[in-house]
């Protein structure tokens, strides 16, 4: 499991920066990352099955699953914590064979989450679920680029600055919850 | 007879929906803060330090606590000496909400039909209980409820033989399941017996209650104590990235039910476990 020292990693980061994260590694991500949740990820699947390109270059970028609560006056976002990443899973190993370097949420991902990301060296982290307002606190400015008409659901590009995450998958296929999940109190 | 002017329900819902979405009630507040202390991983400590950080931004800046500010769930005790009037009491409700999350910069997460899935664009409509009792107030509970933690909620048909043990094993099993999912430390609302609604309305009531009230049934009270002991000892943690505080309360409302059933609902919330309750 990773170092108790903070990683600073500036995205979106080469693959090669990516490979190096292990399971448990705290991550303070500074740079743009991409929002999406379920209803943009039904329409970019639906946009890629028509042969279509999606309404951004995935390529390398982190996506964060997330629909924000409404800014109010004179900030960049309202509360914007992570959400269950696991009703992703329909749609994610499409997007990481095309490219996308990884993801934010929190929650269990399916076995072919977990594959595509060894095959594609890609990263899950997850984000304190709940913990909305003070991960606000680390989002520069909010700009949606896709899907406007999906209110809170709408693709947004986002500059965050030491926004904390924690590595839960890793491209040596490391699983952080599956180890919890395996390690209860009782038998230490 | 009382009179009580709808608008003012509608005044008062508004009010409840922008307070239990930025504030957590004494109660959870107050159990929060004690798990920091009794938490041993270094993981679980940073998660909940970062809770706390959260809540204070949450009430200083008055930004949501989460982002999902919930489907909203009313609870409403009417006394039977009570005459609404001024309007239909049910849109008023409903006004509330819309009120509360259209002025309150809350989330609107609502769609207007399961399948088709078209944003309401207010939150509208919320889900309300309506319970008539004896006397002239109105006691009216504000639950936004969040569903990263509602879809990992389940109703367990056990059968009576089942008995004790298939419902702690059905309650410890289905906190297992949603492991990191439903955003731990977690308040665990569960309902034994009654009918299959029955026993899912008890659960959802059940986290209305204070963390820090047992129940008044004494088995029951003992029941609750020992399942958070058993949850606690799993490991899942804060974030479910590993550590002992996994819940912070199992609460459990009981009611009669049928020779031959065993409903037991279990209703799992974050550890955003909001709620307003205010009486007219």
């Amino acid at each position: 499991m990773g170092s108790s020292d903070v990683i600073s990693l500036q995205v979106p980061a080469s693959p090669e920066e990516l490979k190096k994260l292990r399971i448990g590694d705290a991550v303070n991500l500074s740079g743009t990352i991409y929002t999406a949740r379920d209803a943009a990820h039904k329409r970019m699947d639906e946009t890629l099955e028509r042969g279509e390109e999606l309404p951004f270059d995935i390529r390398g970028q982190i996506v964060y699953y997330m629909g924000p609560s409404p800014a109010r006056p004179g900030r960049p976002i309202g509360s914007a914590g992570p959400t269950t990443a696991t009703r992703m899973d329909r749609y994610t190993p499409r997007l990481l064979d095309l490219g996308m370097a990884g993801m934010i949420g929190k929650g269990k991902r399916s076995k072919a989450v977990a594959d595509a990301v060894v095959r594609n060296g890609g990263v899950y982290f997850a984000a304190v679920g709940g913990a909305g307002a003070l991960l606000s606190k680390a989002i520069v400015s909010s700009e949606v680029v896709a899907y406007d008409d999906l209110g809170t659901e709408a693709i947004r590009k986002l500059e965050v600055k030491d926004f904390p995450v924690i590595v839960v998958m890793d491209a040596e296929g490391g699983d952080l919850y599956a180890e919890v999940g395996n390690n209860p109190l009782t038998n230490k | 007879m009382r009179e009580i002017e709808v608008s003012t329900v509608t005044a008062t819902i508004k009010d409840m929906c922008i307070e239990a979405n930025h504030f957590l009630t004494p109660d959870m507040k107050a159990r929060l803060e004690s798990a920091a202390g009794t938490e041993t991983s270094p993981v679980g400590k940073k998660v909940l330090s970062q809770l706390q950080d959260n809540l204070k931004i949450a009430g200083e800046e008055m930004i949501p606590i989460c982002q999902d500010t919930g489907m909203a769930v009313i609870f409403l005790e009417v006394g039977q000496d009570v005459h609404f009037i001024g309007g239909d009491l049910e849109e008023a409700i409903q006004e509330g909400i819309r009120r509360g999350y259209v002025d309150g910069y809350l989330r609107k997460s609502v769609v207007k039909d399961p399948l088709i899935r078209e944003n309401t664009g207010d939150n509208t409509p919320g889900v309300i209980h309506y319970k008539i009792v004896p006397g002239d107030k109105v006691k009216i509970t504000v639950a936004p409820k969040g569903f990263g933690s509602e879809n990992m909620s389940r109703v367990w048909m056990l059968k009576p033989a089942d008995g004790i043990e298939g419902a702690k094993k059905a309650i410890v099993d289905t906190v297992l399941e949603a492991g990191p999912n439903a955003c731990p430390p977690v308040v665990v609302g569960v309902g034994i017996g009654g009918t299959f609604e029955k026993a899912a309305e008890m659960a959802k009531e059940a986290l209305t209650r204070p963390v820090d009230t047992p129940s008044t049934v004494p088995y029951v009270a003992d029941l609750e104590k020992e399942l958070l002991g058993t949850i606690n000892k799993r490991g899942i943690g804060p974030g479910g990235l590993g550590g002992a505080v996994t819940a912070l309360a199992v609460n459990i409302n009981t009611y009669a039910t049928h020779i031959a059933g065993l409903p037991v609902a279990v209703n799992m919330c974050c550890h955003v476990n909001r709620h307003s309750v205010r009486v007219l």
